[in-house]
């Protein structure tokens, strides 16, 4: 009983079927090979599936597919420029060395994104605060606030520039 | 993939309820926060779904010509937290839920389902208790009102029946005018944990800021259900909003009004302590949110966690609090004696020494 969707994901608009059962999670990774999107707690504690959806930074492991008819996605595979550069925030997190094993940044990187958007500087505190969807085993979260600060600081300097 | 018979995206409200009525097996789902973590679990698999998640009629908050503020089930945490009618008027609210899991959860569950989940660790519970929220359900009878005191019945048991829709929570303006209030959510980390205790206090002050005109306590895991405690608000009303005694009185008729259990998170003994502690500290925040004067030894208790860098930026009451030691009751007395400067720098002293072991009056 597939039912026929259409989205726009990543700046593209998709049309697919999908079962109705299923969370967007796995119709990004299984369906559309979007890897980024990792499959961790599934339970919306860990935050390595976080997408954006309409531009807000959810758990996509509880978030059924069908909810997300009609509305625009985001994640990682949709960050990199037309000529294949890395985006200023995924470019912040090599430079700052914020990367270990990895498992963790696409979701927190998918939140940077949403945090940068704001355009406005934050605390560090309110910056660990807006981060603390997510779980992160290797790197004690200095360097990922490091380069979360990075990305907003680059993100505000070209907003005088511009 | 969940295991659900099937899901249906209801169209109205009117719609929901008509399916749910159909079949009396389905499950209303909302933000799906919790159901979906539910049916991951195995709890309740197998159901058909009848999803209330797209229904933009029962989202935003709005504030009526009348005063009153009307807050859409369906709106989300953050929605509510970032809502201008909610930061001018009940800022409380705002931040009561953006205690709420984490930001993504923020971002997905809804007040509606909060509320109608019946736990009684529901971060915005306690302060819609001291909002004396109305619930309005609708269901295939019709619209009825619910007050929210009447709301809940027992672990996870609200009186919401099956086929009755959440719509949305009325606050009234009586409420609202001249109320200030405080949430304090105590939990074993900052983010994505569940409320061990939450508190929630709001008063309004007299004109001339000195008297507690009236008081509103309301708790969260204080027992099966939230709570509110009539006995205490009553002591507290018309006295002084610095009256010590009188927040002591306040919280040991709170204790009188609750029944917390012991569970993996903490044991009743502790609940208690918190919710004697919780009580000072959300209630003198509030009145200081009010433009009142709260208790001076609540202002001691507050800094308890401070106590060394409080000392260390006033000399001469460290000198005095080493010097007295204020351990025991008769140091107590002597310290009391050298000034109100010094007494605060030795019950800061004993608050640093006594972490973690409580309150001793």
């Amino acid at each position: 009983m597939l039912e026929i969707i259409s989205m726009r994901v990543n700046g593209k608009d998709v049309e697919l079927a999908i079962d109705p059962r299923e969370s967007l999670l796995d119709t990004l990774r299984r369906r559309l090979g979007l890897t980024s999107v990792k499959k961790g707690c599934e339970v919306g504690e860990c935050g390595a599936c976080t997408v954006l959806v309409e531009g807000e930074a959810i758990d996509s492991c509880i978030y059924l597919t069908v909810w997300a008819k009609g509305k625009s996605i985001l994640t990682v595979e949709g960050l990199k420029s037309p000529t294949g550069e890395l985006s200023p925030i995924q470019q912040a997190f090599i430079d700052e060395a914020a990367v270990q094993c990895g498992f963790c940044i696409p979701g927190i990187i998918m939140s940077a994104v949403e945090i940068v958007g704001a355009g406005r500087r934050y605390e560090r505190d309110e910056l660990r605060k807006l981060l603390s969807g997510h779980l992160c085993r290797c790197t004690g979260y200095e360097k990922i606030i490091d380069a979360v600060e990075k990305a907003v600081e680059a993100k505000l300097a070209s907003q005088r520039a511009g | 993939m969940f295991d659900i018979e099937s899901i249906y995206e209801a169209k109205s409200v009117g719609d929901a309820v008509r399916a749910l009525n159909e079949r009396p097996d389905a499950e209303l789902i909302s933000g799906g926060t919790d159901v979906l973590i539910r049916l991951r679990a195995g709890k309740g698999a197998g159901r058909p779904l009848v999803s209330i998640h797209e229904l933009s009629e029962i989202k935003g908050v709005e504030l009526q010509e009348n005063g009153d503020i009307r807050i859409g089930a369906g709106t989300t945490f953050v929605k509510i937290t970032n809502s201008p009618v909610i930061q001018q008027y009940i800022p409380m609210l705002g931040e009561a839920v953006d205690t709420v899991g984490g930001p993504q959860i923020r971002s997905m569950g809804t007040i509606g389902g909060n509320i109608c989940n019946g736990a009684t660790s529901a971060d915005s519970a306690s302060t819609m208790f001291t909002l004396e929220a109305e619930i309005v359900l609708e269901g295939p009878e019709g619209e009825r009102v619910v007050p929210i005191s009447e709301f809940y019945i027992g672990p996870g048991q609200t009186v919401r029946q099956h086929a009755e829709v959440c719509k949305y929570f009325l606050i009234r303006r009586d409420s609202i005018d001249g109320w200030h209030g405080r949430y304090i959510k105590y939990g074993k980390r900052k983010a994505m944990e569940i409320a061990t205790l939450g508190c929630a206090v709001r008063v309004k002050l007299s004109s001339d800021k000195k008297l507690i005109e009236d008081v509103r306590l309301a708790y969260g895991v204080a027992a099966p259900t939230p709570v509110r405690c009539h006995k205490a608000e009553a002591i507290l009303r018309g006295r002084r909003t610095d009256d010590e005694m009188a927040v002591e009185e306040f919280v040991k008729a709170a204790l009188t009004e609750v029944n917390p259990r012991s569970s993996w998170r903490a044991s009743k003994e502790f609940r208690l302590q918190l919710i004697a502690e919780l009580a000072r500290r959300a209630l003198a925040d509030a009145v200081r949110l009010a433009g009142g004067k709260a208790a001076d030894e609540i202002a001691c208790w507050r800094s308890g966690s401070l106590a060394e860098s409080d000392m260390a930026d006033d000399t001469s009451c460290k000198a005095t609090a080493d010097s007295a030691s204020c351990d025991s009751m008769a140091d107590k007395e002597v310290c009391a004696k050298t000034g109100s400067a010094s007494t605060d720098a030795n019950r800061r002293s004993r608050t640093g020494e006594e972490e973690g072991g409580g309150r001793d009056a």
